[in-house]
This record gives C-alpha cells, structure tokens and sequence, in this order.
C-alpha cells in the first residue's frame, strides 16, 4: 500500500499511464496485429525526444526564465555539418560525431555568452542563436541532400535485443542524466539554482559556471539527436529540428518536471516522449483528419497535464 | 530651531496622556491593550495609546521595538490579536485600511507606496476614490497641486510626470502631499513613518513647517522619525518604545536627546553575558574591504559586530564580503567564507529539498569524491549536527518547510558551521528565533571563535551586537563608528546610530 502511494505521487507516473492508456487503445483498434512494431517506432522516435528533451530539462531545471530555444537549429547545423564532413564515408563516422558535438560546445557557450554579457533574458537570446545557426545551416546545406554513411545509416534504423539502437543510445543518455541529478554535486546545484539562485550564490555555489555549463550540456545532447536523426531519415534537411521546439519542452512538462525549476524528472521524460509519438500514431489509426488530429491532440496533452498538476510535492 | 517651542500645548493636560475625561476632545483613533505576535515575537505586549486632534506624537524607538507594528494597527492594516481600537469615543468592531481612511487615518510609508509606472495625477485618484467620474484629471491635477504647493512651497514637481521618471526625494515629497491632500474626506491624523529619510535638510524643515502647521490648526500627526531632533523640535508629545511596550510617554519639553537615547536603550540590563575580553592584537586580519568611512577589518577568532539602524549598509557589506571571497564561475575546494541568512525565504532555504540536503549544501565539496557526493558521509554530517544542535525533527529527510522557523535557523547555522570556511558571515540571523535556541547559538558561536574561527555578525537586536568583541555601526551605507572592548555598550551603539555624523 505504501508502496502504492508512494508510486501514485511521482511525478513521472502520469505520463507512463497516458502512453500505456494510449498504446493500448491503439492495438486495441489493430486487434493485436502491430504491436511489436507500434512499440518499436514508438521506441525509435520517441528516443529522439529523449535525447533533446533531457538536455531541455537540465535548462529548465535552472528555474524560472531558463529555456533553449536554439535546440531545432542546433540539430539541423550538427546534422548537416556531419553529413557533409563524412561524405557517405564509413571511415569519417568519428569526426563527424566529434564536429557534432564541437558545434553543440559552440551553440551552448554562445548561448551563455549572451545571456550574461548583454543580459539577455534565455527566452530572446536562445532564440537570436537560433537564427544564427539556422543561417549558418543554410549556408552549408545549400540544398544538398548528402546520404549517410552507409554503417550509420543501418545502425541508427537496426534493432538489437528487440529494441530500436537509438532507444538503446537514448537509454544510456538517460542513466547518465539521472545520475548526473542524482548523485553529483553538480546535480545538486542546478537543483538549487533553480529553487532560489541567491540563496544558492550565498550557499557558495559558482552560479555562472554551472549555467554555463548546463547550456553547454543541452546543446550537446541537441546536436547528438541532429547527428542521429540526420542518419536515420536518410540526410539532413533544413527542417528536420522544427518540430523538436515545442516537442523538447512538452516532454519535459509532461514529465512532470517542475517549470518553475529546481526538480526534474528524467523517467518521466521516456513516459511523455513515447505519449507525444502514440497520441499521434493512434489518431491516425482510427482515421481522423489532420485538422480534428491537432485539436485532440491539444485537448489530451491538456487533460494530462491537467491530472499531473493535481499531485502534491513529495520531499526529495 | 529651538527644541519644544512649538506645538499647540496648553490647552492639554499632560499628566495622564491616556486616559480620557469628559472637558477633553475625544481621540481620533485609541488602541488599548493591543496585543500582536508574530510566531514567537511579540510585536506588540500590551500596547495603549491615544492620538487626539491637535497633537504631533513622536514615536521612537530601535528596530523591532514595535514603531510599524503599531503605526499598522492605527491605520487598519493589522488587526491586533488582542485589544480593541476605538475612534471617536466608540469602539469599533470592525475596523479595517478603509474604516481607517474614511476617518481621515492617512499614511506615508517608509516604503515608498507609489505607482512608479503611473503620473502623480493617476496615483492621486487612486487614492482619493471620491475623485472618480468625468473630469478626473482636473480635479485630482487640482487636489495633489494645492497640497504639494502648501506643503513645499516651490517644489517644481509637474504633476503629469510619471512617479517611476522623479527622484527619491521628489517621489518622497509626493507621497506626503498625497497624505495631506483633501479631497473630500480631509485629513485628521496623519502617520509620516520617516518621512524626511530620502530629504535633504532644507526639503526637511519644509516639511516640518507644514506638520506645525497641520497640527496647530487641530489636525494630528504621529511622527517616527530616527533623527532625534526631528521630533524634539516638532512633536508635542513624545513616546518611546522597547520590546513591543511603551516605556516612556511625556511631553516633548520633558525630554532630551540624551535622554531620549537613554530610554530606548534596556530598561532592566540584561544578564552581561559578554565574554572576557580577548587579546587579539596579535592575530593576522583575515577578511578586509574598503569603501565609504571607516575601513572594515576582521581578524582570526574574532567577532565583528555590524550595528546601526537596519537597512543602513550592514547586509550590502556582508554581501560585498562574500562576493569578494567567492566565484560566481568556478568552484572552490576550499570556501573563504559562509554566510548564515537572515531572510531565510529569500537567501536561505531550498524549498523543495529535504533537512538533510538543505545542510548539506554548503559543505558538498567535503562529502564528494571526483564531484559524486557520498551518500553515507552526507547522512552521518547530518546526524552529526542534527544532534550537535538539536534540530527538533523525526527525520532529516523531512523536507525543510516540515520544520519550524527556529530549526530551519537551525539548518541554515549548521550548513555554514559545518564547511571549513575561516568566516562566517550572519545577515542578522536569529530573527523569528526563540530565546532557548538564541543561547545555544551563542554558545556555538563562541566555541567556534575560541577555535580560531571570525565571525562577522550584523543584528539588529542590541543583545547579540554586545556579545561582540568589536562593533561597527553603520549609519547611511558607511562605517561611522568602531567601538571595541569595554565600549560596546548599548548606548555607545545607540549614540553613534543616531547622531554618527556628527560623532
């Protein structure tokens, strides 16, 4: 019973009963007949949420004011620089991981460097970085598809042990993270900037640098995601990062990682990134039109977020 | 000017200020008994007084000797727990901020109570509600200028400029012409709680003028007021308060400045539990910094009082200290300083976080092996202090809120004894805090200074400043005074708190 309850307060609880409520109806419809293969997209696309999505928390966990706009341009540039460095070659695999990251670094400490040098807020200087990289995509890509190198290209769309790799990639990223917030120091202080940033500078915590830090982190994760997403769909196109504006931030929410910052949530992010995919997934199979599609959407995202608001605060 | 020749006395008898016969005016507003507490201060013990028409009553007294505290119940923004509150000869039941404005109560706050974002002219109607309807800027361009023209004749404030564009001082201006304007209900008594601390001296004496004038004509004022000869010069009737009482209540031309002084320092002295004093000549200064007045220093083992008013630079200078010995980039494995807060809301607790992680923050770098912290030697440095200070909880892994004031004190002392830091800074940390967990602080304190560690503890409660082998007061954002050993005294600290520029 205890155990029940305690289970019922967590706040990841509510988005791993929408997806299994939304999973379910879905095979429900299909009879049984897809269901491995339901779980399995679901799995592979939901882990491109994850992985940008745990970046975006890490923000949003530095409390209130603090979001990264810049994570859609930053998965196009880190997709499309990639591609094009390794030029289909399976030798360049590598360097073109390494570049990726090297422009997540980039992305992040410009990001940090003009929130705190011209004391922008997060909200407006994310999103003039965006324009930048995205430019900058632009400028490289210049319309060019360039394919994978053929090793990625298997990789990220194979599976192993039954499970998609790159829900195995997301997987290993998110232990990372939760003992990052779990069991480090640095975990502790962006918990604590994100309750009260002067009680944590007077409780001698070095602010700026694990801001900076946690910026630079969530735009590594984004370009990782660019690097694999660019692999599986086959290329990088210039607006591959789009939907993941709005998908990294409802995943973190959904989560029930708290908005106002200071408590975050990692298992809940794989509950509400594998509900944003079958939300969508089980619309289409019952055959709803696209318009009526976005509106049910919207309503149910609404009614979960709704249930996982009335929860109260267990003590961490 | 000089002291007591003004006021309409006379026509008073002074002997029995608050009691009540028939051949005298009735008072405005009359609070008996008022009793206020707040957790476990008590703000107000038993407070009665009358404020009658024609009568400036000064009001002084430290800080959190309960000046505020009364002044809110007068003007209907607190309701005492105990007591009653009569106007006009009735009591009244209900008696609220409105109840108190229809009776002519106004009010001019030590916070400034402006909209900054709107012009004098929109912040006038706002308070005169009787101004609404057709036409309302005429009139209230009307009300505010008349009385902004009796009250500082020539004062060149447009009355259309937005609050938020005028100084301090003009901003000041305006809200006490705001609290004598009349439109439609007149003013009766008026409540200036220092009104002169953003005027220079001219701006003052303007003011003043006014208040003699306003008073004389039968209206009242209650004047609080840390410039002494402020109220000398212009009250009719002095009271003094200690402790949430009122200990002294006689005509102005009964009372000194020295006097005045003496009677808001103790009453009864308190056990002197200050410790021998210590030779520390010969200890290296371990923290310094510079900046307006005297220079501060602090040595090893020592405790640095930070003494004066509140809000004259104490807590700007703890903070100068810390942000001078801490990194806002990198971390440190070997912390300069700690700091102990007072506004436990706004820079001390971690809301959302256990006992146990609210303790333990400070001193990470010490329970972390290569940045992962080490649950066990966390959970035994809790158990440790939990006991050492007795933090009254089943479980440290509560969360803080669980706690009481006091113990969520008590966290926030043992998360800064608990680091290595040579320093401690106490941004007056025993606010809210009850007498049994005080005296085992200052035990620990002492202990700690006995073994090398400094202290720098601003307070505004005159016990703790004289536990202090030095003091420094503060008055307008600078050190003004140093007093050492023997000469730590209250009424040193109150002497130079008052009267610091001059001394």
């Amino acid at each position: 019973m205890r155990m029940l309850d305690r289970v019922s307060r967590s706040p990841w609880i509510w988005s791993w009963l929408a997806a299994f409520v939304v999973w379910f109806a879905t095979i429900m419809v299909t009879g049984g007949a897809s269901t491995l293969d339901l779980s399995q997209a679901a799995l592979t696309f939901a882990a491109f949420s994850i992985i940008v999505g745990i970046g975006q928390m890490f923000v949003i966990t530095l409390g209130p004011g603090n979001v990264d706009l810049s994570v859609p341009s930053t998965m196009t540039l880190a997709g499309t620089v990639a591609l094009k460095l390794m030029d289909v070659d399976n030798a360049m695999i590598v360097p073109g991981l390494v570049v990726a990251v090297l422009i997540g670094i980039g992305v992040g400490m410009l990001n940090y460097a003009l929130i705190k040098a011209l004391r922008i807020p997060p909200i407006i200087a994310t999103l003039s970085v965006s324009f930048i990289v995205q430019s900058a995509a632009i400028w490289t890509n210049r319309g060019l598809r360039i394919k994978p190198p053929s090793f990625l290209a298997d990789f990220t769309t194979a599976n192993s042990f039954g499970l998609p790799n790159v829900a195995i990639i997301a997987l290993i990223i998110s232990i990372f993270a939760w003992f990052l917030l779990e069991k480090t120091v640095y975990g502790r202080w962006i918990s604590a900037i994100g309750q009260s940033t002067p009680a944590a500078k007077m409780a001698g915590i070095p602010v700026d640098g694990t801001r900076f830090v946690t910026y630079v982190f969530c735009a590594v994760l984004a370009s990782l995601a660019g690097y694999l997403l660019a692999c599986f769909s086959g290329g990088a196109a210039l607006n591959m990062g789009s939907e993941y504006l709005l998908m990294s931030i409802a995943v973190v929410v959904l989560g029930g990682t708290a908005v106002a910052g200071g408590d975050s949530n990692v298992p809940g992010i794989w509950g509400a990134s594998l509900f944003m995919f079958l939300v969508v997934s089980m619309l289409n199979t019952y055959g709803l039109g696209a318009g009526i599609r976005l509106i049910m959407t919207g309503l149910i995202i609404i009614s979960v977020i709704m249930l996982a608001g009335g929860r109260q605060p267990g003590a961490r | 000017m000089p002291r007591g020749a003004v006021g309409p006395r006379g026509e008073f008898s002074w002997s029995k200020p608050t009691s009540m016969t028939g051949d005298k005016p009735k008072a405005i507003v009359e609070v008996a008994d008022a009793k206020v507490s707040f957790g476990a201060v008590k703000a107000l013990d038993g407070v009665t007084l009358a404020i009658r028409p024609g009568e400036c009553v000064g009001l002084v007294g430290h800080n959190g000797a309960g000046k505020s505290t009364i002044v809110s119940v007068i003007n209907g923004g607190l309701t005492p727990h105990q007591g009653s509150i009569s106007a006009d000869g009735d009591i009244l039941a209900h008696y609220g901020i409105n109840a108190a404005r229809e009776r002519g109560v106004r009010c001019v706050f030590q916070e400034l109570s402006l909209c900054p974002n709107l012009t004098v002219v929109e912040n006038t109607r706002i308070l005169h509600r009787h101004l609404g309807g057709f036409g309302w800027r005429k009139r209230a361009k009307e009300v505010i200028e008349r009385s902004l023209d009796a009250v500082f004749p020539g004062h060149g404030i447009a009355s259309d400029r937005s609050v938020g564009e005028l100084s301090i001082a003009e901003r000041q201006m305006v809200e006490i012409a705001m609290a004598f304007s009349d439109a439609g209900v007149a003013p009766r008594l008026v409540i200036l709680d220092e009104p002169t601390s953003s005027l220079d001296a001219s701006l003052a004496e303007q003011m003043l003028t006014y208040v003699r004038h306003f008073v004389a004509a039968g209206g009242s004022v209650i004047l609080i007021s840390h410039i002494l000869n402020e109220i000398l010069s212009t009250a009719s009737r002095i009271v003094v308060m200690k402790d949430g009482r009122i200990v002294a209540d006689r005509p102005a031309a009964d009372w000194t400045d020295q006097s005045l002084v003496e009677a808001m320092g103790s009453v009864v002295k308190g056990e002197a539990h200050r410790r021998a004093t210590r030779d520390l000549a010969a200890a290296p200064v371990v923290i310094e910094q510079g900046g307006r007045g005297m220079p501060f220093r602090a040595k090893r083992g020592e405790i640095v009082g930070l003494a004066g008013l509140a809000g004259h630079g104490q807590t700007r200078m703890l903070m100068k200290l810390h942000a001078a010995k801490t990194s806002d980039w990198l971390p440190r494995r070997d912390l300069a300083v700690t700091f102990v807060a007072g506004d436990r809301r706004l820079n001390g607790v971690f809301e959302l976080w256990s006992i146990l992680k609210n303790l333990s923050i400070g001193s990470l770098g010490d329970l972390a092996k290569r940045g992962v912290v080490n649950a066990a030697a966390e959970a035994e440095r809790g158990a440790d202090w939990k006991r050492r200070i007795d933090i009254r909880t089943q479980d440290l892994a509560n969360r803080i809120l669980s706690l009481s004031g006091g113990n969520q004190q008590k966290v926030l002392f043992a998360r800064a004894l608990s680091t290595r830091a040579p320093v401690v800074l106490m941004d007056d940390p025993m606010r809210g805090v009850d007498v049994g967990t005080k005296q085992e602080v200052y035990e620990i304190v002492r202990q700690q200074a006995a073994g090398g560690r400094t202290f720098v503890w601003y307070s505004t409660e005159m016990e703790e400043v004289c536990l202090c082998d030095r003091v420094y007061v503060f008055r307008e954002g600078a050190i003004v005074a140093e007093l050492a050993g023997g000469a730590v005294t209250e009424e040193n600290i109150l002497a130079a708190s008052f009267r610091g520029a001059e001394a």
